[in-house]
């Protein structure tokens, strides 16, 4: 039997006390957590750094490193500084060497490292090697070799290869979610297709009790199945929110790929147990794919934007609101176009009428005003606030008419142009075979502290 | 969001979320299995495409009658983070869905 206690959904986003307190008290083997995700947008691969601040993410790592010494058990994280570039294994392990000085701790710790040479992977894909997941958009070698970043995702191969060194703490790279839970069970001989749905039911900390805001939860695993146990004060899992968490950020319900092959819970039964907070799983199967692949994810840049934000509310200018944006973009596009040099992007989104949901909007309710939200996308920086700059006095006094008085719209923040950056972009939805699964990896052994 | 009318009524909670960055994943809670077996029946996964502009020979749906959800899910038709994206998380597709529910 092997419990792994998993402190909450990602470092950086806060650590219940309480809660790690009680897991900690049930003993656990490991403490596992996830460090980041695809899940806030490209611009964290594309610039290799980390969503969290540092100061949150220091904070709560002291907390695990803590408890890691108070147990004696490894600490795991995956996923690190949000996108998982060796950058972020770097900028973690740093963060820990600080931690280990300030605490009097001697440590050994693993890293993983997932980064991809955009060279070596088009070279992959030139082999043959990247093949496309379902809903891919079409790649080509340009498209790889200009990824600023590509990271591969570690499986349980590669995060039992860490765990084997011995090392007390492992900063990996990025990782599937469930890879950092399923590793040590795996290893240790659990029931596979428990294994993995276990870890997938942990992945986000608490989100699969009643109260996901408490963060912490344990899962054991066994020979048949898995158990989870919540550890927040009061919290319970149920057998309705332990199976509806296959449902999230999943499009298959039943199925998980994974590198190595897939999970299946179809036919898995979920059972309150005695104490009526935790639940009991079983049923599961893993199915052991033929090749080995990992699953490959890149970013590129695509320009840089500034923004403006003009807010309207003049009714008349509010009812007349898309007649009036039009307008003003020919206006703007026939003046000042012979001023601009290069290819640019001008949207317009109409906060208060579109802006959510663009042309998929189906209700046009009246509002009393309408935030204008200006976009502009450029080759460079300086040219997007060029453009930008060239657009204000035509969102501050463009007239909806010739014949009327010059309007003047407000303005809430000066100067009014607001330098975005780098706009990053996903590229790569693919995946990538290796003949053996430390391939496209690097481990290495480092001693820390005093 | 919660329903309190017609076929709002049947429905618990609708959340939608990034499945990975090229995929949006849509989840209707119903109240239970009667709501369960009534939406199945009344919705259509040809006007869920249509709300959602995408084919529907695109759009994956599943009805679980053990968790009384129906999931719909299909590629992004503007990718995660890019320039013409409006929704980072793919947090307001659902919204589409409770209004169809509700128009039913």
């Amino acid at each position: 039997m092997i419990k792994v206690l998993i402190p909450s959904g990602a470092l950086g986003i806060s650590v219940d006390p309480d809660a790690l307190e009680r897991g900690l008290q049930m003993q656990p083997d490991i403490i596992a957590i996830d460090g980041g995700s695809t899940d806030s947008g490209p611009h964290y691969l594309g610039t290799g750094t980390c969503k969290y601040s540092r100061a949150s993410v220091k904070r709560e790592w002291r907390l695990l490193m803590q408890a890691r010494a108070r147990l004696g058990v490894p600490l795991l994280i995956g996923t690190a500084g949000t996108c998982g570039t060796d950058s972020m294994v770097q900028w973690l392990l740093d963060i820990t060497r600080e931690i280990a000085a300030e605490e009097g701790q001697s440590l050994r710790v693993a890293t993983l490292e997932c980064s991809q040479s955009p060279a070596r992977v088009a070279q992959a894909f030139d082999a043959g090697t990247i093949t496309p997941l379902a809903g891919a958009m079409p790649v080509n070698r340009e498209d790889i070799t200009g990824c600023s970043n590509i990271v591969a995702l570690a499986g349980a191969e590669q995060i039992n290869a860490a765990l084997q060194t011995g090392a007390e703490i492992i900063i990996a790279g990025r990782s599937t979610d469930t890879a950092v839970i399923a590793a040590l069970p795996l290893a240790r001989g659990c029931h596979p297709g428990g294994a993995w749905h276990g870890a997938k039911i942990g992945e986000c900390g608490a989100l699969a009790t009643n109260n996901p805001a408490t963060g912490a939860i344990l899962i054991e695993f066994d020979t048949e199945g898995f158990t989870v146990h919540p550890t927040g004060e009061g919290v319970r899992a149920t057998p309705l929110t332990v199976s509806a968490h296959m449902l999230y950020e999943n499009a298959d319900p039943f199925i998980l790929h994974e590198p190595g092959g897939h999970l299946d819970v179809t036919a898995a039964t979920y059972t309150a147990v005695e104490d009526d907070s935790s639940v009991r799983v079983t049923g599961s199967v893993w199915h052991p794919s033929e090749r080995y692949t990992v699953k490959l994810e890149g970013a590129r840049l695509a320009g840089y934007q500034t923004i403006s934000l003009v807010l309207v509310r003049d009714r008349r200018y509010v009812e007349a609101i898309d007649q009036w944006i039009s307008q003003l973009r020919e206006a703007f596009v026939q003046r000042e176009g012979s001023n601009i040099a290069g290819d640019y992007g001008l949207e317009f989104r109409l906060i208060g009428s579109n802006a959510t949901l663009g042309a998929l909007e189906t209700r046009r309710q009246e509002a009393h005003e309408i935030g204008v939200l200006v976009v502009i996308t450029a080759a460079d920086q300086q040219a997007a606030n060029d453009i930008a700059k060239l657009l204000n006095p035509y969102l501050l006094h463009y007239a909806l008419t010739p014949n009327e008085p010059m309007p003047t719209f407000a303005f809430p923040f000066s100067p009014p142009e607001m330098d975005r950056g780098g706009l990053h972009e996903f590229v790569l939805n693919h995946v990538m075979t290796l003949e053996r699964p430390m391939d496209a990896f690097a481990l290495n052994v480092v001693e820390v502290g005093t | 969001m919660s329903g309190s009318k017609g076929h709002s009524g049947l429905v618990q909670d609708i959340r939608s979320k990034n499945a990975g960055p090229f995929w949006i994943t849509i989840d209707v809670f119903c109240t239970d299995n009667a709501a369960f077996a009534l939406l199945c029946e009344a919705l259509s996964s040809q006007a869920v495409a249509d709300a959602l502009c995408t084919p529907a020979d695109r759009l994956q749906r599943f009805d679980i009658a053990g968790l009384s959800v129906i999931k719909f899910s299909a590629p992004r038709e503007v990718v995660q983070g890019a320039r013409a994206d409006r929704d980072m998380h793919g947090a307001s597709y659902g919204v589409l869905i409770k209004e169809l529910i509700d128009a039913l």
